[in-house]
């Protein structure tokens, strides 16, 4: 009889670090072990995994582990650190939106996009990969100015998939309000790339005088969602083909800035927004929570949702919190503002749909709460895993 | 959604919760154990024990058939994973339980072609789109699953498909509701019974737990006002001594069962001398195998299983948990060494784990978030009543 | 595992009678009927749906008696509750 040696090594790992129940005695057994699992939850990340598997790209632990562990590790620098959607920097002596010789403050981005498949309803590749680049800078503020685009190409891509790719790409520009400047092109073998992978890349100038990010928010803010969620995740997941499922849902990919606009138009009183990507509603307001050491509380009764993604989840047994979003965003919101953002989000078509969701406390710190429909209560941790592969 | 909203309506839970407060008698604990994996996800989910009276404790059982699965029969899956031109499939949960070498999703990374599914018949899809591939399904589950796992076995015998085939690992309840019974350890008032593996083998098998146990068992939907009723037709049974077998999810369960269903399994599939139970040791004639008749379709035929039995780490207390003997936060690992993202035994694994289900729902000090959410929890029992 | 969910019978295929089209909140997918009684499946029925087939008909009585038991434990309760206000108030 063999032993599982991961295993072996995970449990004394931990008890090499020492962890020991620390507490005095009034404090009950079951308090005591949630400090010691409060404890290991903020342990430095390591990837105990020798290979990368599809875990790590679903935008979930695994995903955040990842980010940490190798790439901070490396690359750290103060922009990056703050692990926002974009970073956002003052290039001195250049001529600012101000003209007085300010520096301009810019919010640069990146994402790649490899969806299976590259076409689905509701959208493409290359509309995505537009909108989700153009969204990134949209959440700081930014107004989004020019894309890059870089394409690995599957040898034996039809061309005219190619061109359908491409014209989707200028038309979402256009309706985005910004051009693709420059651009690369590589071709892989066949059976190297799955039809076509692209990379966008955005600068964005910021205009207003803003600084949102996810260590902004404070007990007494309101979390807005500007429609309903999961759209796209489940979409995708139909677009495959392989569960044999047939709906009406299309995805919701679109170009979020003038929703931005209008909301940071209407109050200045937004702490954080962020596109509804990856790991879905659910992911981002842990990355909240953790980010500003709050406790957010979410009314499951509030958050929208199409009845037929309600419908498809519940056959998957998937939680729709965790499904990807293409064109919706987390608006975070000081209390007193709550209507006025509301209002605002909701006289943009884009979000016509939008909710007041949730609220942000001060305790329990880092947790993300669910009061259920039915009235009790849950925690809504980051996803682990990954459900849907390949979803953006 | 219909049959479903109706039996998540707060206010009727609370109605519940106050009639069962009223049952309770006081100075008395009341433990209930629920076998239904499912129910344990749904009572988390929902936050059920909010409901309940701090005198009334449910426990969780051993229904998770993914819980339950030897970390040697993972490595088989994995074995057989790594044969040319096999593509393993199996139901997702299944993707990141760990065996002695790693996970399914760590095999894929490094070369198999694993894939999850939603039924047996997708299975038999890619077996019929890839005639050059062996398309293996790995079928788990209780006998609610086993059904369908047999009806696709048949289907392949029909259309003749000669590249599928099936690595049987069903398991089934009753001898594992028999191994709680005799546990020294544990002392219950009643059980929650399970909800869909009674569409199949209905409610005739329960009896010897009432007659000969003395135990009353509901079984119950899987919405919250169904264990809400549940629990509330075991208070009453046992404020008036009574202990027999009842149904409340008489709207999908049928007392006797479908017998097209069981007569499918036994077509197809036949009791195996003995079994593994993951935290529960071996237990006789508890899984099912292929019968020979079908023996093209078995895959412990077909792939040459090296079959070696993985010991679970010497920290990892999921048998106490599986029998509900410890609550999850008491395993000495729960939480640091094992957690839902590196979990070391598989109460962790699947959602429907006692120990995940704990983990991602309700790891909380109840106090502060009560304070976070403004929950108005049931009034406690009222003198007197 | 123990994942089951109501769906509505939209139409039985005609080229294969043991497979049906069911809707569940608007998203349709075909699900095996074989084990149950063909006879007793029909359009407007509501099957209990389980890793791609029909474990079981919905038994719409039993569900309405259900329900009527709940409704009737609500109001009792909401009668007392109201009772106990209204002893409150002097």
């Amino acid at each position: 009889m063999s032993t599982a040696e991961w295993a072996e090594a995970a449990v004394a790992d931990h008890a090499a670090d020492g962890e020991r129940v620390i507490g005095s005695e009034h404090r009950g057994r079951e308090q005591q072990v949630l400090d010691r699992i409060d404890k290991a939850r903020r342990r430095k990340a390591r990837v105990r995994e020798e290979r990368i598997t599809l875990a790590h790209g679903a935008g979930g632990k695994a995903t955040h582990t990842l980010i940490e562990a190798v790439f901070l590790e490396a690359f750290r620098n103060p922009l990056l650190e703050r692990m926002e959607d974009q970073a956002v920097f003052t290039v001195d002596g250049v001529n600012g939106a101000g003209g007085n010789g300010a520096g301009a403050r810019l919010a640069f981005t990146t994402d790649s996009y490899v969806v299976s498949p590259l076409f689905f309803p509701g959208g493409d590749i290359g509309e995505l990969a537009v909108n989700g680049t153009v969204n990134d800078l949209a959440m700081s503020g930014a107004r989004p100015l020019h894309l890059s685009a870089g394409f690995i190409l599957e040898e034996g891509l039809p061309v005219a998939d190619l061109q359908r790719i491409v014209a989707s790409m200028a038309a979402a520009a256009t309706a985005a309000g910004v051009d693709i400047v420059t651009g690369d092109t590589k071709v892989v073998e066949r059976g190297k790339a799955d039809g076509c992978f692209i990379n966008t890349a955005g600068i964005g100038v910021l205009e207003r005088d803003v600084t949102l990010g996810a260590d902004r928010v404070r007990p007494g803010d309101v979390v807005l969602v500007s429609g309903p969620i999961g759209d796209h995740g489940v979409t995708i997941m139909l677009a495959r083909g392989e569960l044999d499922i047939s709906s009406d849902i299309t995805s919701d990919t679109a170009p979020l800035a003038g929703l931005v606009d209008t909301l940071l138009s209407a109050t200045d009183g937004v702490r954080c927004l962020r596109d509804a990507t990856r790991g879905g509603v659910a992911t981002i307001l842990n990355e909240v929570a953790v980010a500003s050491d709050v406790a957010v509380v979410v009314d499951e009764a509030a958050v929208p949702m199409r009845t037929e993604v309600r419908g498809a989840s519940e056959i998957l047994g998937i939680d729709p919190l965790y499904v990807a979003c293409e064109g919706r965003m987390i608006a975070i919101v000081d209390g007193a503002q709550a209507e006025a953002a509301l209002a605002a989000l909701r006289s943009h078509p884009l979000g016509a749909g939008a909710a007041i969701i949730g609220e942000v406390k001060a305790d329990p710190p880092t947790l993300v709460l669910l009061r259920t429909e039915f009235g009790g209560t849950r925690i809504v941790d980051m996803l682990i895993g990954d459900p849907l592969p390949r979803i953006c | 959604m219909r049959f479903v909203d109706e039996f998540r309506d707060a206010a009727k839970a609370r109605a519940l919760a106050a009639q069962i407060a009223a049952l309770c008698e006081p100075g008395r604990q009341y433990k209930f154990m629920e076998v239904c994996g499912g129910h344990t996800h749904t009572i988390y989910k929902h936050g059920l024990e909010d409901y309940l009276p701090e005198t009334v404790t449910l426990v969780h059982g051993p229904g998770c058939p993914v819980c339950v699965m030897p970390m040697g029969r993972v490595d088989d899956a994995i074995h057989i994973a790594e044969q040319p031109d096999v593509i393993l499939t199996t139901f997702g949960d299944m993707m990141r339980v760990p065996g002695g070498r790693g996970s399914f999703l760590d095999s894929n990374a490094a070369g198999t072609d694993i894939r999850m599914v939603y039924s047996p018949l997708d299975s038999l899809k890619i077996a019929r789109q890839n005639p050059d591939k062996r398309v293996v399904f790995m079928a788990i589950g209780f006998e609610t699953t086993a059904p369908s796992t047999a009806m696709t076995v048949l289907r392949a015998a029909a259309e003749k498909i000669e590249n599928f085939s099936i690595f049987c690992n069903h398991v089934t309840i009753i001898p594992a509701i028999k191994a709680i019974l005799n546990s020294p350890d544990l002392r219950l008032d009643g059980f929650i019974g399970p909800g869909h593996v009674s569409t199949v083998i209905g409610c005739r098998p329960y009896d010897f737990i009432a007659r000969e146990y003395g135990k009353p068992l509901v079984c119950a939907g899987f919405e919250p006002l169904d264990i809400l009723q549940s629990v509330y037709q075991l208070m009453i049974q046992l404020s008036e001594g009574r202990s027999e077998v009842e149904n409340q999810y008489s709207r999908v369960v049928p007392w006797d069962g479908n017998p097209r269903a069981l007569k499918v399994i036994g077509e197809v599939m036949e009791l195996r001398p003995y079994f593994e139970w993951r935290g529960l040791g071996f237990i006789s004639h508890s899984a099912l195998k292929v019968r020979d008749a079908y023996a093209a379709f078995d895959a412990e035929k077909i792939f040459d299983l090296p079959g070696v039995r993985v010991a679970d780490p010497k920290a990892c207390q999921c048998g106490e948990v599986l029998k509900g003997v410890l609550k999850p936060w008491e395993c000495k690992v729960f939480g640091t060494a094992c957690t839902p993202e590196t979990p070391i035994g598989t109460c962790m694994v699947s959602s429907e784990g006692a120990c995940a289900a704990y983990y991602n729902f309700g790891r909380f000090s109840r106090d502060r978030v009560r304070e976070a959410t403004s929950i108005e929890i049931t009034p406690a029992p009222v003198a007197g009543r | 595992m123990c994942l089951g969910i109501p769906g509505e019978v939209v139409e039985i295929l005609v080229d294969r009678t043991d497979l049906a089209m069911v809707d569940v909140s608007g998203v349709k997918r075909a699900i095996n009927i074989g084990l149950l009684d063909k006879d007793e499946v029909g359009p407007g029925d509501w099957i209990l749906i389980h890793v791609g087939f029909a474990l079981s008909k919905i038994d719409e009585e039993e569900a309405k008696a259900a329900l009527e038991f709940l409704e009737g434990i609500g109001e009792a309760y909401e009668e007392e509750m109201q009772a106990l206000l209204d002893s409150r108030i002097e």
